[in-house]
């Protein structure tokens, strides 16, 4: 059993925790792991350039920053609060909870593309959570602001993640049709899109379960902070 | 996935191009904003990186690689910085938005519409009754051409110049800063690990713990095995064949007869809810927790591991209850 392949998941795991800067740590872990593999220094210089090459497309994002800075100029974060404040009686719990249902089953039907942190969580998802959130609560300490933004976040994935693969033509269903075929055994995709059905259903639950608690869990942690700023 | 695709990988170069331009722009603006703490060493790594983009088909590979170990020198040493911005006041932005309203999004919906667009006309262009593109040209072309035409859109509705918007996206840029670039030195450090045989040696790690007659421990162990290698490489699909391969297979199906279609789906899913919880996946996890301007990077994973955990309990049970329905 060789253990010196795992060298470079060492690196990346101390580098992580001692905070060093991440793209370092990972070209550092590269090189280690390549070392390790028996590579010289040419060859995994090689090997990084080629990788970086073939996965240029992942930097596909920054595409959307010019659209989405000129719109923030003109306002875009101010009228996406507007327009949800608007509608009466929503709770930014609710609110994320009609995200996720409306991400998860966007992506389900291969539309994964309607959402995304630069395209909607930035410029419209974390403003109207948060206007929600001021509407209910009054102006939000920053620690419970920066929560609620991560929040945001967080249900964007959720929802992406778990609603992709109920898709048929979705690549992680092709993958592992593809990866069952090479070791001989045949089945429809179909089928594997289908059992990703139920765990698509326990995400939304559960995920819903904590969004439908953030109200209540806000304004405990607000509470508790205003108590503390006022003992002190 | 369908590499079946006629045109070669080059279909991609016009988006690379408009990527390398936009960077190449982010560079001089930086070089020339007299208000930035770091501006040499930060238009120096977005033109470096804008370089790789415009020329780097041309390059020699290990040219390349070295390039990449200059940038994440120049970002270890604090050299990418952000410029003080000089945005709009916040009352102003208020003003703006009240005269332009709703038209404002308008351009944010067109990026997913004519990406959409994109793909299902695509599937129509056959040569020969073969696809002209992949899949996955198809798409990225299709999410260039439409944050290209939303550009047009979002100048139009806003009178404002192509100029304006490129700098006010440099302004997005340097707050994500060197994390723009992270994802894409993860993919690399994932082929690195393959190579060297990572997965192998986590899969036999994993086989020489479990009692094998178990059938919930060997559930367990390619659930858990799936999120924890995901963790590692940031990535399902790269974990999916090495742990499937190690444990699903001679395990689940090879001892104890699991159904191998609904294994595999619950198995992939099993490793997403890993993808949640780790700064390895950084396009998911750490990109939105700069792009949100929190001062945590790893707030977002924070308010995933609830929610992930908790899936990941769901689907060992979900995988203990539906993979042997059919086994004695």
């Amino acid at each position: 059993m060789n253990w010196w392949p795992l060298i470079g998941v060492l690196v990346v795991a101390i580098g992580f925790m001692l905070r060093l800067n991440a793209l370092l740590v990972v070209v550092a872990a590269g090189f280690a792991t390549g070392i390790a593999a028996g590579m010289d220094i040419l060859e995994i210089l090689a090997a990084t350039g080629d990788g970086f090459l073939n996965n240029r497309f992942l930097m596909i994002f920054v595409l959307t920053l010019p659209v989405i800075g000129l719109l923030e100029r003109n306002g875009l974060r101010e009228q996406a609060e507007r327009w949800v404040l608007g509608l009466r009686g929503l709770s930014t719990g609710r609110l994320l909870i009609a995200y996720q249902a409306l991400r998860q089953s966007a992506a389900a039907i291969s539309l994964t593309h309607l959402g995304g942190h630069p395209q909607t969580v930035r410029p419209l998802l974390a403003p109207m959570a948060e206007a929600t959130a001021t509407r209910t609560h009054g102006r939000l300490p920053d620690s419970v602001r920066e929560r609620l933004r991560a929040m945001c976040a967080a249900t964007d994935n959720v929802g992406l993640f778990f609603g992709e693969d109920v898709f048929v033509a979705f690549g992680a269903v092709l993958l592992a049709q593809a990866f069952l075929a090479q070791n001989s055994i045949v089945v429809e995709p179909l089928a594997i899109a289908l059992w990703a059905l139920p765990t698509a259903i326990a995400a939304l639950l559960i995920h819903g379960a904590r969004l439908s608690r953030l109200d209540r869990r806000m304004a405990a942690e607000i509470a508790r902070l205003r108590a503390a700023g006022a003992a002190g | 996935m369908s590499n079946t695709a006629l045109l070669p990988v080059t279909a991609l170069t016009p988006v690379y191009v408009l990527i390398g331009l936009f960077l190449l722009a982010a560079a001089w603006h930086a070089a020339r904003d007299d208000s930035h703490p770091r501006r040499r060493s930060s238009a120096l790594f977005w033109g470096l990186l804008a370089m790789l983009f415009l020329i780097g088909d041309g390059l020699p590979s290990a040219v390349v690689g070295a390039v990449i170990v200059a940038l994440a020198l120049i970002a270890g040493a604090g050299g990418v910085g952000r410029g003080v911005r000089r945005e709009r006041c916040a009352d102003e932005r208020a003003a703006q938005a009240a005269r332009l309203g709703n038209r404002l999004f308008l351009p944010v919906l067109l990026i997913p519409l004519v990406t959409v667009v994109g793909v299902i006309a695509s599937k129509l262009l056959l040569v020969d009754g073969k696809p002209l593109l992949s899949g996955q040209q198809v798409t990225l072309l299709a999410l260039s051409l439409g944050c290209v035409l939303a550009l047009l859109a979002a100048c139009r509705a806003t009178r404002e110049s192509p100029a304006r918007a490129v700098d006010a996206g440099r302004g997005l840029l340097e707050a994500i800063g060197w994390a723009a670039l992270l994802p894409l030195v993860l993919a690399v450090l994932g082929g690195l690990f393959a190579a060297a045989g990572v997965g192998e040696s986590i899969a036999s790690l994993v086989a020489s713990v479990v009692p094998t007659d178990n059938r919930l421990a060997c559930v367990l162990a390619y659930c858990l095995g799936m999120a924890a290698f995901t963790m590692v490489m940031g990535n399902a699909f790269a974990a999916f064949p090495v742990i499937t391969g190690g444990v699903g297979l001679p395990l689940l199906v090879g001892v104890h007869h699991a159904e191998p279609a609904s294994m595999v789906a619950i198995g992939m899913l099993a490793g997403y809810c890993g993808t949640l919880m780790t700064p390895m996946a950084a396009n998911f996890n750490i990109v939105p927790a700069a792009l949100l301007e929190l001062r945590d990077a790893n707030a977002v994973i924070k308010a995933q591991i609830p929610t992930a955990l908790l899936l990941l309990a769901a689907n060992v049970a979900i995988m203990e209850w539906v993979v042997f329905r059919h086994a004695g």
